[in-house]
């Protein structure tokens, strides 16, 4: 517990104490003049992966260099928005065009939050499958080899079609119109969590077994497994909403996921709340094969995330 | 003793055949929609038009609250989060005791008021729980705590830790009060008893979302919905304790001239203490239950390190670690206040003991941090003395999915083909119009006509709020495992009421199953046994079926023995004496084990979601990545009314069963 931090807070709860207290009779006490940089903490999302702990926590570690107090809280990938707009959150590094853009596009519209362009890393997510695969499923990577190779990637319950793993219901991607577009020989089958989907590739993966399944990069699911992406159609936005658009003329997401920027969002208050931080936030760049790098030292190697942000923090100090 | 129950009819002779007008009315509403599904397909498939949106609504009335009411002053929004930021400033006082210290200033080398030493702590731990329950429980304070330690897990710990304490706090504090409201104005008691049931079945996920809404992120949230989950139970042993207390006892408070309040603390409250500790235990043990779902919402501390670990690419060991160290937390606390509620006052010399002993510990604990000030390391353990288990859990996971997956999956397939799929592709086809009628005519044999239409509009919510494909895969997925679990529960049950040494071992067993985050041991199954329904049916049952072991054991360790020797004199074997003497006597207990394996499914159902299932759980988890608190909220709604649904039936069954068997 800081004692500083406390007191602003405590100023605050006056400030609401006061608004309550008014009810009562008591005279509202006026909430004290806002100074250039607010001494409130700035509170930084952490959602429940590693690439963006490191984002978030080197954010972080930037601001605290410039004197900044910063806060993290853990809260779900979404709702994260919905806090930003209500003032809870202050920063969030890493909103995926591929996952949250209709998300992205709300929030844009009530103008209480602010996109502040690219962190960097180009996000990719696709159907991915382990090397191994190769041999029974001649033709991969291209899409049409799955064509014949549902059995390949079958389990008893789906066969004779092969089984796809995804996270359909939470982080969307259209996959089971995407089968029906391209006429896939497959089912998709909703993992539930990240843990439960790569639990299954590790066991998969240790007994050479058939597995298909959804892998996103900046991960280290691509760093500790060998393996590929499947190369379907290059993703246009015509595609997802056009049914004539591509290969089959009838359907639309007859295309692969889209890949693109990871954006960095902040609340609308904080380019006058604190110019300085908003400054940093505005600049931060991280590079994708570097954060790659950091995202397995931390999974795989198991080294403490601190340590990891603190040395990229030490070598790209000068650039903020 | 043949047979302790009576058949129906002869206690209640009826003049129409009411009953098999009822059964056959309950054939028709299942088999003719079969039978004729061109005319009647509106009776098997829910049309989609009559569908009531209640999540929407249910949306925009949450919409409503927490961005347009106004109560003129300040709104609906300000007041919560004035509440909340009341639990902020409450939370800063544990937190830096035990975890943070009070730091002066920003800069390095600031003044720093260490927290309390690990040292102090294990001491203050291992004095207290001697002083309260002899050698043993000090050992187990000792080990549980050191292992807390030794494992690194401390700092997270004490995160949990000031969390858990406030939250208790509260939950015991406010199911108090509420309690004695109730006690002191029955007509409020209904209406109580209504509202810990809704608190009760309603899974905490569903009201994650709306608190999200309205408080905000972060431990106060997470700390909130702990004590929305946790409190019932107080309220309810509140309610009774009071209830049990002589009526003498009040009388005589009022002879000797107390006021009302006076007679509430001076004479009721007091003398309800060991009803009203039992509370407190069960605040503590449900409060701990929620360590990891509060960590979803932001609480951090523990639940945050075991979720955090499951992700990485070899952090099981470290998961398991963590859920280790919430399972030291929950024993210790447990045991410690339970030896508290089993603990008899002394006098004289055994009580200046007691003083003493107590004093002894709170100078360790605050001696060590003092001392702290001056060698730092007993504020934080370096991190050099730490042991971890490291890849050792993976690894030994990794050997056995390579030799026994074959077998593992095997299994798998049998059960999906042979049990699942079907039962599922059966509920799922089922007539709706049926499933009303097969419930309203079971209610009806247990309750009659008025019991009967409450229970078919509990049921009726799942088609009407167009929850039905999610709904019967909840009633297919928590009525199999139920089955498993009470089948497994039974026998194991019965064996610990047989051996002391058996009912040791359950119980630890039980312990650790109900307190081990299922997290822990969910990715294991699945790496078994695959993302799907088996994995889920696992996880549920292992959970689950706690309740069934210990009613039955507790049930048949209840038998009378004048009963048991009255079997023996007619000359019943020994497997006689248990089927005919002793089971009958205790199935309305192992019933009520039962009911509660039912209520342990369902709360399971959002966890099993994490393994891909496609249930109520999961309309929720759902509901929680789009910030839709309306759909989770029905959800939620659709298992509560499931769950008081099982409840209700059972309840009443059990009480028929025992007044019929004179009890």
């Amino acid at each position: 517990m800081r004692v500083h931090h406390l007191t602003t807070a405590f100023a605050k709860g006056v400030a609401i104490c006061g608004l309550m207290g008014g009810l009562m009779g008591l005279l509202p006490l006026a909430a004290p003049a806002q100074a250039q940089e607010s001494k409130d903490p700035i509170i930084i999302a952490l959602h429940d992966w590693t690439g963006q702990h490191i984002t978030a926590h080197i954010t972080g570690e930037l601001l605290k260099a410039k004197g900044y107090k910063v806060d993290y809280v853990t809260i779900d990938y979404l709702t994260g928005l919905t806090a930003m707009e209500n003032g809870d959150v202050t920063f969030m590094p890493e909103l995926w065009a591929t996952t949250a853009g209709d998300a992205m596009k709300a929030s844009d519209a009530t103008g209480k939050t602010e996109n502040l362009g690219p962190l960097g890393p180009a996000a990719k997510e696709e159907w991915w499958y382990p090397s191994y695969m190769k041999e029974k499923c001649p033709g991969l990577p291209d899409w049409k080899a799955l064509l014949k190779c549902g059995e390949a990637f079958s389990a008893p319950e789906t066969a004779p079609k092969g089984r796809y793993l995804g996270m359909e219901a939470t982080w969307g991607g259209h996959d089971p119109e995407r089968i029906e577009a391209l006429g896939l020989p497959f089912v998709a089958v909703d993992a539930g969590t990240e843990a439960a989907m790569f639990a299954e590739l590790k066991s998969a993966y240790e007994r050479k077994a058939p597995i298909m399944l959804w892998v996103y990069s900046p991960h280290w699911v691509p760093s500790v497994f060998q393996g590929e992406w499947v190369q379907f159609p290059e993703y246009d936005a015509a595609c997802y909403t056009d049914p004539k658009w591509g290969t089959n003329p009838d359907k639309a997401y007859d295309c692969g996921k889209p890949h693109g920027e990871i954006f960095k969002y902040t609340s609308a208050e904080t380019k006058k709340k604190w110019p300085g931080a908003y400054e940093v936030m505005k600049k931060l760049k991280v590079d994708g094969p570097e954060l790659n790098l950091m995202v397995k030292e931390v999974d795989v190697d198991g080294k403490p995330l601190d340590e990891v942000v603190a040395a990229y923090v030490v070598k790209h100090k000068g650039a903020y | 003793m043949s047979e302790v129950a009576l058949p129906r009819d002869e206690t209640h002779p009826r003049r129409f055949p009411v009953g098999w007008i009822v059964a056959g009315v309950v054939a028709l509403a299942v088999l003719v929609p079969y039978a004729a599904p061109d005319s009647f397909g509106w009776a098997k498939t829910y049309p989609a038009r009559w569908i009531v949106p209640i999540s929407d609504w249910l949306k925009a009335f949450l919409f409503w609250l927490s961005r347009d009411l106004s109560f003129g002053l300040f709104t609906f929004k300000d007041m919560t989060r004035f509440v909340s930021g009341l639990f902020g400033y409450a939370l800063e006082v544990p937190k830096a005791l035990f975890s943070s210290g009070i730091t002066f200033g920003d800069e390095e080398g600031a003044f720093h008021i260490p927290r309390l030493s690990w040292a102090g702590l294990i001491a203050a731990v291992t004095i207290w729980s001697y002083l309260l329950g002899g050698v043993r429980l000090a050992v187990l304070g000792f080990l549980g705590f050191f292992y807390i330690l030794i494992f690194g897990q401390w700092d997270s710990a004490m995160v949990t830790l000031s969390q858990v304490i406030l939250a208790v706090l509260t939950g015991v504090a406010g199911g108090t009060l509420l309690g004695i409201l109730a006690y002191r104005v029955p007509r409020l008691e209904g209406a109580v008893v209504a509202a810990l049931d809704f608190m009760q079945t309603v899974p905490t996920f569903a009201y994650l979302v709306p608190l999200v809404f309205l408080v905000g992120v972060g431990p106060v949230s997470g700390m909130l919905a702990t004590i929305l989950y946790a409190m019932p139970p107080m309220v309810r042993v509140t309610m009774m304790a009071l209830k049990r207390v002589p009526p003498e006892l009040d009388e005589l408070a009022r002879m000797t001239g107390c006021e009302p309040k006076q007679a509430l603390w001076k004479v009721l409250v007091p003398s309800a203490r060991d009803d009203l500790l039992v509370g407190v235990n069960q605040v503590i043990m449900l409060t701990l239950n929620m360590i990891i779902i509060a960590a979803m919402i932001g609480a951090g501390g523990l639940g945050f390190d075991v979720l955090n670990a499951l992700r990485q690419a070899n952090g099981l060991g470290k998961g398991l670690e963590a859920g280790l160290a919430v399972v030291a937390l929950a024993i210790v606390l447990d045991r410690m206040s339970r030896a508290l509620v089993e603990l008899r006052p002394v006098h004289g010399a055994a009580a200046a003991r007691r003083r003493q002993l107590f004093w002894i510990g709170l100078a360790a604990l605050l001696g060590c941090t003092l001392l702290s000030f001056a060698f730092p390391a007993l504020e934080k353990l370096p991190a050099e003395y730490r042991v971890s288990t490291g890849n050792m859990w993976s690894d030994v996971v990794s050997w056995v999915n390579v030799n026994l997956f074959s077998t593992a999956d095997a299994i798998r397939t049998f059960l999906l083909m042979n049990l699942l799929v079907p039962v599922k592709t059966f509920l799922i086809g089922f007539p709706w119009v049926g499933l009303l009628a097969v419930v309203a005519g079971g209610a009806w044999a247990l309750g009659g006509w008025g019991f009967a239409l409450g229970m078919t509009a509990l049921i009726a919510f799942i088609p009407v709020a167009g929850l039905w494909e999610r709904g019967m895969t909840t009633i297919y997925l928590c009525s199999i495992s139920v089955v498993i679990a009470t089948l497994v529960g039974l026998p194991l049950g019965l064996l610990g009421s047989r051996s002391e040494r058996m009912h040791k071992f359950l119980g630890a067993m039980c312990d650790t199953l109900q307190t081990l985050p299922s997290f822990v041991y969910l990715l294991p199954v699945v790496m078994l046994f695959r993302i799907g329904d088996v994995s889920a049916l696992v996880a549920i049952v292992l959970y689950a079926m706690v309740p069934a072991i210990r009613f039955t054991d507790h049930g048949l360790r209840r038998v009378p023995p004048s009963l048991q020797e009255a079997g023996t004199m007619a000359g019943c074997t020994g497997t006689q004496r248990l089927a005919k003497v002793e089971l009958p006597y205790a199935l309305p207990e192992i019933m009520l084990g039962v009911n509660q394996v039912i209520m342990m499914a369902l709360s399971m159902l959002v966890v099993s979601s994490f393994v891909g299932t496609n249930d109520l759980g999961k309309q929720i988890q759902v509901a929680i990545s789009q910030a839709d608190p309306g759909k989770g909220l029905s959800a939620g709604l659709a298992i509560a009314f499931l769950g008081i649904l099982a409840d209700r039936m059972i309840g009443r069954w059990v009480a028929t069963r025992r007044e019929r068997m004179g009890l």
